[in-house]
């Protein structure tokens, strides 16, 4: 096996032998486009926007005390059952299920009888209306990808610009404990591979709903 | 998969009388280059971005071995195992030696080209594993045992008829006499069989769009969520790549995202864009508990500081086959193999000898379209040309040709000669074109065979040139 990598690397370095100097690496610059770049308020008005844009469906409540209600909603309105597979991180944590008892909450991995998830998101990003969701102890990474239709919960202080500032949070809170997945989702599943045509849900969710929390946590 | 690049020709003359690929063909050609050409409109940057891309790309080749190393380091650190391949051979016999030690009976696998170009479905089959492919293109030409026609959407060439009886045959548990005519219902069909494969799979085999070096991660990028289901729900996760897939850094992961989903289907992103690393941690619920990945040469590190290094830029995005007039003719299968279009007509002679590829660089009208929208910037053309270039000096060419190409050679750099000898051609072109077209003439039966050939109106261009100039003074 390493005999294999001996050979690679030495072949590598054998034609790269007279390399140029490093210009490119010094003089690359990064371009972030400038459709993001705005005041913070707009970001939110952006991200809704372009996620809708890309078939998601999207709430906006005051208090993440409002959630359940809004998810109950979203239930409802498309003839689902009342119950909901949910983790077990901070923001999960916080809301008041219990105030909705109408909602039933399993906690855990994702079963294939799931027909309903929520997760909570790390970021959200204007630019595209794409979610940053990472996995960890109490967010198994199931949840975004088996059940029918995954709801996430974001507040709005959690959207920003562009893709490179959910980077630089990322490093600076997990660092050495980096997660072990980070989902870029961007609406619901898709799929064009039969003569063009574009149908939601193949494989992940048929439905992607974000409740959109104004306030900040508590 | 035995490649027919070798009888190209033949391949394209059957494609042409093919009237259902013709069809699929001309949904192609109205679809994916104005969803591209849309997506590009939106975004000012957009060729900021493209030459971003390149940089990096340029930045990786010239000090790939760092790079590889530092990924390597990062994937050991993260939990992971790296495992090195000089061939597609070593590449296969590696997976099916981690799907043994897993006892793997079945595997689930999203989309991979290089799965495609290693035949890792052929070794896993001979090795009693039962291979599963997940992305909806690939699960259909899997049923009907045919390669990709298109490296980012496999099934383009079929029409839904054609879908619907593979269906028909494979999924023998459904009522034989159920209608299956509309998209929605193959697509649901689909979704309920592969979803018990996805839950049932030992092993979850995908590429990787990019490697990253800065965390050890690799980039999967699906719109329908396929390749997230294969690396999170099986207890064994294998990636397989080629060397040249790395980048630097996240950053430059999300500029090669700016410009990969744009120019492969028309989107601003993919809906799904996983930054997978290393195996579950000790407290997670679910993921992998062992994460491979695989890494392979097969021919790259030959290209690399040669005529052909800047093909090593390729990020597999589609969008040179959906604007290459050569391709919307023929499709995919007729270039005899995985790849297709011009990043195959250049890639595949060095990956399969330009022996038996020979044809495939001169299918071409070097019309330049494939290198105006080509996201890192690839000289396309170019290296066509160069291969070309090379088949002339080896004399692989046929000896007519070749002699043809000599002549030709000879007249254009003497250029009095050469004017002299089109002054006369046209002359006499005129003389006995006299009913404006011939339907014979000499050495030139290729073409007259199926069309007439125009006879000459008034000067040469050049001979037109000259006099306008002469007027002006």
């Amino acid at each position: 096996m390493s005999s294999a990598r001996e050979e690679i690397l030495g072949n590598i370095r054998r034609v790269l032998k007279d390399r140029p100097a490093n210009l490119v690496q010094d003089s690359r610059k990064q371009v972030v486009p400038a459709r993001g770049q705005l005041p913070h308020v707009d970001q939110i008005a952006l991200f809704i926007k372009e996620i809708e844009r890309v078939n998601a469906t999207t709430a906006r409540v005051g208090r993440l005390a409002d959630v359940p209600e809004a998810i109950a909603a979203f239930l409802a309105a498309n003839n689902l059952p009342s119950e909901v597979r949910t983790g077990r991180d901070q923001v999960m944590r916080v809301i008041p299920w219990s105030d909705h008892s109408a909602i039933t909450v399993n906690q855990g991995v994702a079963q294939p009888t799931d027909q309903a998830s929520v997760t909570s998101a790390f970021a959200g990003v204007a630019e595209t209306g794409s979610l940053a969701l990472i996995s960890g102890p109490d967010s198994p990474t199931s949840l975004n990808y088996l059940p029918d239709n995954h709801i996430v919960v974001l507040r709005a202080g959690q959207i920003v610009g562009s893709y490179e500032e959910v980077w630089q949070q990322l490093r600076e809170k997990m660092g050495e404990d980096w997660p072990r997945a980070v989902n870029w989702i961007t609406g619901p599943s898709r799929t064009a591979d039969i003569e063009q045509e574009l149908l939601l849900g193949a494989h992940g969710p048929r439905r992607l709903h974000v409740v959109l929390v104004d306030e900040e946590a508590e | 998969m035995k490649p027919t690049s070798d009888v190209f020709i033949n391949n394209s003359r059957e494609a042409l009388v093919n009237d259902t690929l013709q069809e699929a063909l001309a949904k192609l050609a109205q679809g994916f280059p104005l969803k591209r050409f849309n997506a590009v409109s939106r975004l000012a940057e957009f060729d900021d971005l493209r030459d971003a891309a390149r940089d990096i790309k340029t930045d990786v080749l010239n000090n790939l071995d760092s790079y590889l190393e530092k990924f390597e380091a990062q994937v050991i650190k993260q939990g992971g195992k790296v495992h090195w391949a000089r061939t597609a051979d070593e590449a296969c016999k590696i997976i099916v030696g981690l799907c043994e030690d897993a006892g793997a009976r079945t595997v689930t696998k999203s989309k991979s080209m290089i799965g495609e170009e290693i035949a890792l479905n052929e070794s896993l089959e001979d090795a009693g594993i039962v291979p599963v492919e997940t992305d909806l293109g690939e699960y259909i030409i899997q049923l009907r045992k045919e390669p990709p026609s298109h490296i980012i959407a496999p099934a383009i060439h079929l029409t839904i008829e054609q879908v619907a009886d593979t269906f028909k045959e494979a999924h023998q548990d459904y009522p034989a006499d159920r209608a299956l005519t509309e998209p929605r219902v193959l697509l649901d069909e689909a979704r309920q069989v592969l979803r018990q494969r996805f839950i049932d799979a030992d092993v979850g085999i995908t590429g990787a769009n990019m490697l990253v070096a800065e965390t050890g991660s690799i980039v999967v990028v699906t719109n329908e969520g396929n390749a997230d289901l294969t690396m999170t729900l099986p207890k064994v996760h294998i990636a397989v790549a080629s060397l040249e897939k790395i980048v630097p850094t996240l950053e430059d992961a999300t500029t090669l995202m700016r410009v990969l989903a744009r120019s492969a289907t028309g989107q601003d992103m993919s809906v799904y864009t996983t930054l997978a690393t290393g195996p579950k941690r000790d407290e997670d619920q679910d993921g992998p508990e062992a994460f491979h990945i695989v890494l392979l040469d097969n021919g790259r590190t030959d290209m690399l500081g040669g005529d052909f290094h800047e093909m090593l830029r390729c990020i597999r995005c589609g969008a040179c086959l959906n604007h290459c007039p050569i391709y919307k003719s023929v499709g995919g299968h007729a270039y005899g193999w995985v790849y297709s279009g011009p990043m195959g007509a250049v890639l595949m002679p060095n990956l399969l000898g330009i022996g038996k590829t020979g044809d495939l660089p001169n299918a071409s009208t070097l019309c330049g379209k494939c290198e105006e929208i080509c996201p890192v910037r690839i000289p396309l053309p170019d290296m066509l040309r160069q291969w070309r270039t090379r088949q002339f000096d080896a004399a692989v060419t046929s000896s007519k040709s070749h002699f043809g190409l000599k002549v030709w050679a000879y007249m254009v750099k003497r250029p009095l000669l050469y004017r002299f000898f089109v002054s006369f051609m046209l002359s006499n072109l005129r003389k006995f074109g006299r009913k404006g077209r011939f339907n014979w003439l000499p050495f030139a039966k290729g073409w007259t065979q199926v069309r007439d050939f125009p006879a000459p109106e008034g000067q040469s261009f050049i001979h037109q040139y000259l006099m306008s100039q002469k007027r002006k003074r």
